[in-house]
């Protein structure tokens, strides 16, 4: 194969690869760069929301229409918010667990020397790059970013810029970032799909590839099948936009006192499509997160994973019910109140085989020798914070409760634990484990650890008070608080939004430890952590054909540790 | 190591379990027929589901606690039963759980939504717009005037698109800001949507509904006590969304008569 040649120009060799593991590292670095993007968005928020009046020193510069002074307008919050949702769900959620991680290490677990389509692999990096610059570009169009937020509910994210500020051109660069970002997914899917099935080496049968290639294979999978929808969803929403079409615009609209020139279309479509996309989405960001922990946690449990196979059926569960489920998002949307009740049901019922896999976490730290490694306290707290959100979408679930819940504070608290900080927690998890693999270079534990303890005291200081707000009536998108029942909530936004600012400002540990790691991080040697995958069995990194030769054969499952007879551990490619 | 994950974990699961016992933020007094039905629902949960979280994050607490490194020669042990125990446990009690739930929930979710209204209902018409509400009662005619979105037009304070020159009934229709309603009695809205969607909240009436364009949704319940409540916007619609809300006034019958009387002579 003509792929595996060492290739010798810089331009080959860093910037347009066809090695998955280079690729897998760009993700990576997109997403490091999307992650602080977001963040700082983030903030700008929270601190919008605790103190409204107080200017935020070189804001007024920066963004002089938005927020003139240092004090923003809201519909600059709004634009901060619609983007920090797009930026966190797809630039990072989606491009580091899956394919970031995915792509650097699926390859190299199934004993394959790249993926099978290599050149398609490189296209759908560079596609996704190009969907995010698109995105950021919104912001610097005279109207400013979209407002509609990152599920663009039609018709206000159909209609122009009749329905405000950064509804213009803004929202028509969202729509089409988001369509280039669904033609890499599919692009990387495929890849993901085809790899795991054809290009496994000898001996790694299904049963014997590790759990974290399970998970990222299933959710290549899922989502084939949900940006598939998504994709055809963004054309329909930009032909509405530019070509004068009707598909989510009904007769008979006034925006800003101009009757609107569309007839014949259903808002409740756009829900129907976007949340049939948007709940498997949930999952591809947050299975790659169970994949990792059911990789990461066993390695440093010493004990293999309290069944295995019990995790892949549960995994192939929950990627069946993920599209049962999307009603829930859309209880009181309007649509027959008897499908909500349909809805309801697999929504509850996916929680069976979410609940097992959580108890076989758990019943796997149980009898363990826990080596308290930064990846290995990230893969607990992945558990602790997955089993907080799991536990209040028994709320968002039944649409008796949703009545009250739905749109507040609750639901936003919800989804930040289960899928968002869960899934960061997996993301850390696997940086601080193959990092030294990746890079040659380990990183540094003591800040591993410092910036483990205290995200976790405050991602739980951020978003278990926004439960309570949301119990409280607390509407959720709101740029300020003036209705009378919310004013005496403010002192607990506050509260949040030094949390917020502090377990931000916490994550600068973790970039300046990546950053020094990288630069000058102790050399790795193969097998820091005393794994038994195919990873372990070569170099640190690995070189450009991943094993120096023709991929070892496979003689055994993923998880042989603690064996009887006092063998602490056997490689898969142990004879 | 583990023993302070322990202890960081068990304090994070105990504060935050006593806040949502003590009711330190909770749900506003609840003031509708229905209402009291949701929020039996709601506490049925919150035992349900805190239980569950207490007992996960504690049991996660005591492993780590008790797992923690030790020398390699002793051996590491499998959960008693391996993963049967798992899955028998998830399957029988979050199934159980789940079972009573829809039920019981189904069951309140369909007495609300799912009901007719009472055919002596007070019909309400709503129009959301960016970013207000307002109100429409039928006038002494007891009919109301047809909407026609074109004639619509904030400035002329026509928030309905009626056209009184031609439709005589639309003619004595009263249209209001805020929202006036007799306790005790069934009232019907008639939800329209004159530019995006929009939604119906007020937290003490335990109600909520969006408002969506092209689609006239209804909406019922009963007050059952009197007072001024705040109508609030859930669905984003625009950059005013924070500041899109009414007010809801809800008064005695025969206060309410006198009101309605009031109001059509005006017209």
């Amino acid at each position: 194969m003509s792929e595996i040649a060492t290739p010798r120009s810089f331009l080959r060799t860093h910037v347009f690869s066809v090695d998955h593991k280079v690729i897998g590292k760009q993700y990576l670095d997109l997403a490091l760069v999307a992650v602080f993007t977001g963040m700082l968005l983030s903030w700008l928020m929270r601190f919008h929301l605790a103190w409204p009046e107080t200017p935020v020193p070189g804001l007024g510069t920066v963004a002089p229409s938005g927020a003139a002074g240092g004090v923003m307008t809201p519909e600059f919050y709004l634009s901060l918010m619609t983007m920090h949702g797009t930026i966190m769900v797809f630039f990072v959620l989606t491009t580091a667990p899956f394919a970031g991680f995915g792509n650097y290490f699926l390859p190299i677990q199934v004993g394959a020397s790249d993926m099978a389509f290599p050149r398609i692999n490189m296209m759908s990096f560079w596609v996704t790059l190009v969907a995010f610059l698109v995105l950021i570009s919104a912001f610097f169009v005279p109207e400013g970013a979209p407002l509609s937020g990152w599920t663009a509910y039609a018709p206000l994210s159909a209609v122009g810029k009749d329905a405000g500020p950064g509804q213009g051109l803004g929202q028509t660069l969202w729509v089409v970032s988001i369509l280039i970002f669904c033609v890499a997914q599919l692009l990387g899917a495929l890849n993901f799909i085809v790899t795991t099935l054809d290009l496994r080496t000898k001996g790694m049968s299904l049963a014997r590839m590790p759990l974290s290639t399970w998970a990222w294979f299933i959710t290549s999978v899922i989502g084939l099948i949900a940006f598939a929808v998504l994709m055809p969803a963004t054309i329909l929403l930009l032909l509405d936009r530019v070509a004068g079409t009707s598909f989510f615009i009904p007769a008979g609209l006034v925006i800003s006192d101009r009757l609107q020139p569309h007839s014949g279309g259903s808002p409740l479509l756009w829900q129907h499509l976007f949340w049939f996309f948007g709940h498997p989405e949930v999952y591809i960001a947050i299975l790659p997160g169970f994949g990792i922990v059911s990789h990461i946690l066993p390695v440093f449990a010493r004990k293999p994973l309290l069944g295995p196979r019990v995790f892949i059926a549960c995994l192939i569960a929950i990627a069946f019910l993920s599209y049962t489920v999307w009603g829930h998002h859309m209880f009181l949307s309007g649509m027959n109140p008897f499908s909500a009740t349909l809805f309801s049901i697999p929504t509850l019922v996916i929680t069976i085989p979410a609940t097992i896999v959580t108890l076989l976490w758990i019943g796997t730290v149980y009898g363990a020798r826990l080596r308290f490694t930064s990846a290995a306290l990230f893969c607990l707290g992945f558990i602790s914070v997955f089993v907080s959100g799991g536990i209040s979408g028994f709320f968002l679930a039944q649409p008796s409760i949703d009545t009250y819940l739905h749109g507040t504070y609750f639901v936003v608290g919800h989804f930040h634990f289960v899928m968002g900080v869960a899934a960061m927690f997996g993301i850390f998890a696997a940086t601080y484990f193959w990092f030294p693999k990746m890079y040659g270079r380990m990183m540094s534990e003591t800040l591993g650890k410092w910036h483990f303890w205290l995200t976790f005291i405050g991602v739980y200081c951020v978003f278990m008070p926004m439960h309570y707000l949301g119990l409280a009536g607390n509407v959720r998108r709101y740029s300020a608080f003036t209705d009378d029942y919310l004013k005496p909530l403010i002192p607990l936004h506050r509260f949040i939004t030094v949390a917020a600012l502090f377990t931000g400002a916490v994550q600068l540990i973790f970039l300046f430890n990546v950053i020094r790691s990288r630069l000058r991080g102790a050399p790795a040697p193969a097998n820091p952590w005393q794994g038994t995958t195919l990873e372990w069995s070569t170099s640190s990194p690995p070189p450009h054909d991943n094993f120096g030769g023709p991929p070892p054969a496979v003689h055994r499952g993923p998880q042989e540790y603690g064996a009887p007879g006092a063998v602490d551990h056997i490689m898969q490619a142990a004879p | 190591m583990g023993k302070l994950f322990a202890i960081v974990v068990t304090v994070i699961a105990i504060v935050s379990a006593t806040l949502f016992a003590l009711h330190v933020w909770w749900l506003p007094v609840d003031i509708s027929a229905h209402g009291a039905r949701i929020d039996r629902q709601l506490n049925e949960t919150m035992v349900a589901a805190g239980v569950l979280f207490v007992v996960a994050q504690l049991a996660l607490a005591w492993f780590a606690w008790r797992y923690g490194a030790g020398p390699s020669s002793r051996g590491v042990k499998t959960f008693p039963g391996g993963a049967t125990p798992m899955v028998v446990l998830a399957v029988v009690l979050v199934g159980f759980e789940i079972l009573t739930l829809t039920f019981v929930g189904s069951k309140v979710w369909a007495g609300i939504y799912q009901s007719p209204a009472d055919p002596n209902s007070l019909q309400v018409e709503v129009q959301a717009e960016q970013f207000a509400f307002y109100f429409r009662y039928a006038g002494p005619d007891g009919r109301f005037g047809a909407m026609h979105p074109e004639l619509a037009n904030d400035a002329t304070d026509n928030f309905f698109g009626l056209d009184p020159a031609n439709d005589t009934t639309a003619r004595d229709d009263i249209v209001v800001a805020t929202l006036t309603i007799p306790v005790n009695r069934p009232i019907l809205l008639q939800l329209h949507a004159k530019d995006v969607n929009h939604a119906f909240y007020v937290p003490e009436l335990r109600i909520q509904q969006d408002f969506v364009p092209g689609m006239v949704i209804p909406l019922h319940f009963t007050a059952t006590q009197t007072g001024k409540y705040e109508i609030v916007c859930t669905q984003l619609c625009g950059l005013g969304h924070y500041n899109m809300r009414a007010y809801v006034e809800v008064i005695a019958p025969d206060q309410f008569d006198q009101w309605l009387k009031q109001k059509a002579e005006q017209q």
